[in-house]
């Protein structure tokens, strides 16, 4: 036991390496992915597809990273990367733009739809590995190495931390100005307390705040997914998400929905992710541990909170989802 | 034809059947006025308690340990919806991601990293004498095995108990209306109780049946969405019993065309036949919408 705790921590915080290569890369996606799920908690959207949204991310930088690069001549890095950041957000977008119009035309429950699309998602990442982008010599169900100026500048000598991360950062920054100090902030977090008072005293266009909150949680899913190959694995490949997607849940949820708290949350949780593939490595211990510890702090943080929202609002209440 | 066309409606039949299984249960879950949304998470335990069981003592007690491990969980979500008054969808969210990581680490923990449990006991179909020599409809739906056959007991048994009966009464009364049911005189959590507890129990004979009767192995997060598909079942079986028996041979279909559709040499990516059942569950969900006579105390989460 204390053999497999100590592999935890040396695998998290244990060496510089650890910190900067292992615990903060793995924080990366969650930063992005945990903002994502806390915006669209917090105007009661229940979005619980950003596995699928970060997936379809990966898919679109990939293949935009593949065909600039084909493309002859260099494109230079200052084109390539912000394409894949803005393609692969653009993928996540119109991921969860389905989820939100079936939600809005058809009354289907998101938190079904966006299942359902995750694993639409992993069926499309099966085929696209194995058909349209896999490498030449089709062998590996896995793509070809994006060129180089496609892959994301490290920040520090010698380590693997990547620009990815200064987005993730900046994205909280951004998203608690906006949530906090702004009109549409404002508009976000009415709805999320309450639908219909959002609309008979506050004049809130509901349906329009809720649809773009959608779209940018599912964006921030799709930056993180386009972030992942750009930053860490340089192809694409089925298991490129050890859940991260869902780990978000748990990370938006122990933050409380706050876009500051995101970030000490998200670096928790890679810790975590980096602790236990240590510890898979050195222990024998299996690394879906992470998953039990994710579920726990879920219902932790229900049991804490009881029925009292999460994060001030009435986000998770029922009405607030009418 | 006739060749493609029975191995086809046999294998919907048995797909169908740990699909039937857990939508059951849900249309009770639900008829109560609780969404399980967690019942992925239920599924994936009787995967597992149905394998380590089976392994111990058989696939008798497979079932039996199945059934166990469901209720477990849906005793766990219970807990936290009804004692601990939190929101549903979220507590159904967290026992889902809990059932795929403690499965995940008790696999490996018991059966190593190497996993595979070759020696899993499973279940064969049994003919049923006379019935099975008819044609077409013998070797489809009588060549099945025991749970398929205890399927055709249990859901006439299951609509005749929720229309019919004191207890069955009540229940569609709580989904209805919990206060007016509670002005009544009713019993409202005591049933609730009652009715989260059945949906795991049919949840997990639901994964037991996909381990010991249908796949014949165990492999992490093998319910695939089957919780989720279920949930979409029970809305196009509107809530009823015998309809929604009828929707889970449909989406047994969906799992079964892959076979089809190989068989007959169709030159498709397979990928597009894995996600049709997912496919099939937005389409059908959204086609629906309106037509379904949902129990009104779920409307706060159906919309």
């Amino acid at each position: 036991m204390t053999e497999a705790l100590l592999a935890l921590w040396d695998g998290a915080f244990g060496s510089s390496y650890a910190i900067w290569s292992a615990t903060l890369v793995r924080s990366a996606p969650l930063l992005l992915l945990g903002l994502g799920v806390a915006l669209a908690f917090r105007a009661g959207v229940l979005n619980i597809g950003a596995e699928g949204q970060f997936l379809m991310g990966a898919i679109s930088a990939t293949a935009i990273a593949q065909s600039m690069g084909s493309m002859g001549g260099a494109v230079p890095r200052i084109v390539v990367i912000p394409m894949m950041a803005l393609v692969g957000a653009l993928a996540g977008a119109s991921w969860a733009g389905i989820a939100a119009w079936v939600r809005q035309r058809f009354g289907v429950l998101e938190v079904i739809s966006t299942i359902m699309l995750n694993f639409i998602a992993l069926a499309s990442i099966s085929w696209m590995v194995r058909g349209p982008l896999q490498e030449p010599t089709r062998i590996y169900p896995q793509s070809a190495e994006i060129p180089g100026p496609a892959q994301w500048p490290f920040l520090i000598p010698g380590q693997r931390l990547h620009l990815g991360f200064v987005i993730g950062l900046l994205a909280c920054g951004i998203a608690w100005v906006v949530l906090t100090r702004t009109a549409i902030g404002f508009r976000i977090r009415a709805v999320g307390a309450s639908r219909s008072a959002a609309t008979s005293a506050g004049g809130i266009a509901v349906a329009g705040t809720v649809l773009r909150v959608f779209l940018v949680s599912g964006a921030c899913a799709g930056l993180a997914g386009a972030a992942e190959v750009g930053g860490v694995t340089w192809a694409l490949y089925e298991g490129i998400s050890p859940g991260y997607g869902y780990t978000a849940i748990a990370v938006a949820l122990l933050a409380r929905l706050h876009p500051g708290w995101i970030i000490v949350s998200a670096i928790f949780f890679g810790a975590l992710e980096a602790g236990a593939s240590a510890m898979q490595r050195d222990a024998g211990i299996p690394s879906v541990v992470v998953q039990v510890i994710v579920a726990l702090v879920i219902l932790g943080v229900l049991a804490g909170s009881q029925r009292r929202v999460i994060a001030g609002a009435a986000t998770l209440g029922a009405e607030a989802r009418r | 034809m006739e060749a493609l066309l029975i191995p086809f409606l046999d294998a919907t039949i048995r797909t169908a059947t740990p699909l039937a299984y857990a939508a059951l249960g849900e249309v009770v879950t639900e008829r109560s006025g609780v969404i399980n949304i967690g019942l992925e998470g239920i599924i994936i335990a009787g995967c597992l308690g149905g394998l380590i069981a089976a392994g111990a003592g058989g696939p008798t007690v497979g079932f039996l340990g199945g059934a166990l491990a469901g209720l477990l969980m849906a005793a766990l979500f219970a807990l936290f919806v009804l004692r601990l008054k939190a929101d549903a969808i979220i507590t159904g969210t967290a026992l889902t991601l809990l059932g795929l990581g403690v499965t995940g680490t008790l696999y490996r923990g018991v059966f190593g990293l190497e996993g595979a449990a070759l020696g899993t006991p499973s279940i064969a179909p049994v003919a049923l004498p006379g019935l099975s020599s008819l044609p077409l409809v013998g070797p489809v739906f009588f060549t099945q095995t025991v749970m398929t056959y205890l399927l055709y007991l249990l859901v006439p048994l299951l609509a005749w108990w929720l229309a019919r009966t004191h207890t069955g009464l009540a229940l569609r009364a709580i989904g209805e209306s919990r206060t007016a049911a509670h002005a009544a005189g009713i019993a409202v959590d005591r049933i609730r109780w009652g009715a989260i507890l059945f949906g795991g129990v049919m949840g997990g004979l639901c994964g037991a049946t996909l381990v010991l009767a249908q796949v014949g192995t165990f492999t992490e997060g093998m319910s695939a969405g089957r919780g989720f598909i279920a949930i979409a079942i029970v809305v196009l079986g509107r809530w009823r019993v015998v309809g929604t028996a009828l929707a889970a041979l449909l989406f047994g279909g969906a799992f079964a065309l892959q076979y089809l559709l190989q068989a007959a040499g169709w030159a498709l990516p397979y990928q597009l036949f894995l996600a049709l059942p997912y496919l099939l569950t937005l389409v059908l969900l959204a086609a629906l919408r309106g037509r379904a006579e949902a129990p009104a105390e779920l409307a706060s989460h159906e919309g």
